[in-house]
């Protein structure tokens, strides 16, 4: 890692600084790895966004295949997990663009938006599932 | 060169071009958050949409799509997603991912892939919204 070629050749090891193992998880930069985990995911979860698209333009064949996956018990645990990172990676991206206008940056308020995150991802997962299967109940 | 007595380190053209380092200035980053802004209320639209359409049979669907509006919000939205979500990997494999080579090769992968899953879901929208 801080490896550096000296002029002979040979490789010397710099010291390297504290690493990420020996810090205690604080709950802001937990937050932060969610984010950035829960950004992977949806980028991994628009592979479903575009087969359904995809099989809705192929035809009914195709559009029950999908509809068949989302079904499943994996689809549906897939589809909670993608709603749960969307709303969390939803909440916590409008968090970043007040810090990027300068607002909310100090530890405080910080840690409380935080709690809004959460609370905010979790309360539109349960109430988008709450409508979406009344939804689907009512068919 | 800068003058001597000047605070700055960078030099008078580096800070006429103001592109820094990576040749590229800000625009990484601006692109990264208007498309944010972006992806709030089209995300929104977006779920409440889909939500209402929950175990809806394709012809729901098409009608759906066959309005402009949708058709042009879906189109919007799968813009901006991809656009996003290239921006937001291509850090995350510059971050993680050391070696040289297999970094290039990653960048080129991802952006090919975020390339070419957003013409399908484009291509497909527009079909839709046609009545294909």
């Amino acid at each position: 890692m801080a490896a550096e070629t000296k002029e002979t050749g040979k490789m010397h090891a710099r010291p390297l600084s504290p690493h990420l193992q020996i810090y205690r998880p604080q709950f802001t930069s937990v937050l932060s790895i969610t984010h950035r985990i829960t950004g992977v995911a949806l980028a991994v979860g628009t592979l479903l966004l575009v087969w359904w698209l995809a099989a809705a333009a192929l035809g009914e064949a195709a559009y029950a295949r999908v509809g068949a996956f989302i079904d499943s018990p994996i689809g549906l645990l897939l589809l909670f997990g993608w709603s749960l990172a969307l709303f969390y990676h939803l909440g916590n991206g409008i968090r970043h663009l007040f810090w990027d206008a300068g607002r909310g940056f100090d530890l405080p308020t910080a840690e409380k938006s935080g709690y809004a995150v959460i609370a905010f991802a979790l309360a539109a997962t349960l109430v988008a599932w709450v409508i979406g299967l009344a939804v689907l109940g009512g068919r | 060169m800068a003058t001597i007595g000047k605070k700055s380190l960078r030099s008078d053209l580096g800070r006429v071009r103001g592109l820094g380092s990576a040749k590229d200035g800000t625009h990484h980053w601006w692109g990264q958050r208007v498309t944010a802004i972006a992806l709030v209320p089209l995300t929104i639209w977006f779920v409440a949409s889909i939500v209402g359409l929950a175990g809806a049979p394709l012809t729901a669907l098409k009608a759906w799509v066959a309005s402009p509006v949708v058709a042009v919000l879906l189109l919007a939205l799968i813009v901006a997603v991809f656009q996003h979500a290239r921006l937001g990997l291509q850090v995350v494999i510059e971050d993680y991912v050391h070696d040289e080579a297999v970094k290039i090769a990653s960048l080129l992968a991802m952006n090919a892939a975020a390339l070419l899953l957003g013409g399908v879901a484009a291509l497909s929208i527009l079909k839709l919204a046609f009545g294909g």
